[in-house]
């Protein structure tokens, strides 16, 4: 009797340039038999921010901080669920609205653990890792301010 | 030691990266803010507020009271908006 070997592969990127989700999702599942589920979030640039319209979003990180801490977040998210694989591709630079920002992809056996995988990693992306936005409007620049929802979120999280 | 800002420290800050030698009585994240925040108007405008100001210490977050010695780069930035 043989079992199935599962393993996890882990790809992180951070990197200027866009993001096809179907073929992250089609290199994330190739040759494998023991996915069950994918899971795929992605945070896309919206035109309007607490109704001032935007034109144009900004997104600056700390090289290297910001692959060491999304990395320590999908090994705890590995270590917590049964996951199959995750993605997750940040992007910097200066994007307009309807562009893609961030994608995160969690497969695992069953779509459970892949659905909270998901919510896990960007609560954490969004609270943890170093990127920071800022945003053009019609009345000048101004940095985004951190959220206490965004904080609420992850949290909730940590174990008791 | 080599500091880092980013976003509106950076901004404040008016530089990028630096490399610092703080006296033996700064010795801890919060002495470091406050000793930068004697240097020059610039510090203090991008400290005012110090409590806001998030720190990494070798690319890991650390609190206020974090011992700073042996630290090769040293990180100040605002509340992260990533996602």
């Amino acid at each position: 009797m043989t079992s199935a070997v599962t393993t996890c592969p882990v790809a992180i990127r951070i990197q200027e340039d866009d993001f096809d989700i179907a073929r992250e999702i089609a290199v994330l599942t190739k040759s494998r038999t023991d996915i069950g589920a994918v899971v795929s979030f992605s945070g896309i640039c919206r035109a309007d921010e607490d109704s001032s319209k935007i034109a144009a979003l900004t997104l600056e990180h700390y090289p290297g901080m910001a692959e060491e801490e999304i990395k320590r977040h999908v090994d705890e998210a590995i270590s917590r669920w049964p996951l199959n694989g995750v993605t997750v591709i940040h992007r910097v630079g200066r994007f307009m609205p309807g562009q893609n920002i961030v994608l995160v992809l969690t497969a695992s056996q069953h779509r459970r653990a892949a659905f909270e995988a998901a919510e896990f990693l960007m609560d954490y992306l969004k609270t943890s890792a170093p990127f920071w936005k800022k945003e053009e409007s019609a009345t000048g620049t101004g940095w985004v301010e951190a959220h206490a929802r965004d904080d609420e979120a992850a949290a909730r999280w940590t174990k008791s | 030691m080599k500091v880092k800002y980013f976003a509106w420290v950076r901004e404040r800050v008016g530089k990028a990266e630096e490399i610092i030698e703080p006296p033996a009585t700064v010795r801890t994240v919060e002495e470091l803010i406050a000793w930068l925040s004697g240097q020059s108007e610039a510090y203090a405008y991008a400290f005012e507020k110090p409590k806001v100001i998030r720190t990494a210490i070798d690319h890991a977050h650390v609190k206020a009271d974090a011992a700073i010695s042996g630290a090769r780069e040293i990180a100040f930035f605002p509340p992260m908006t990533g996602g």
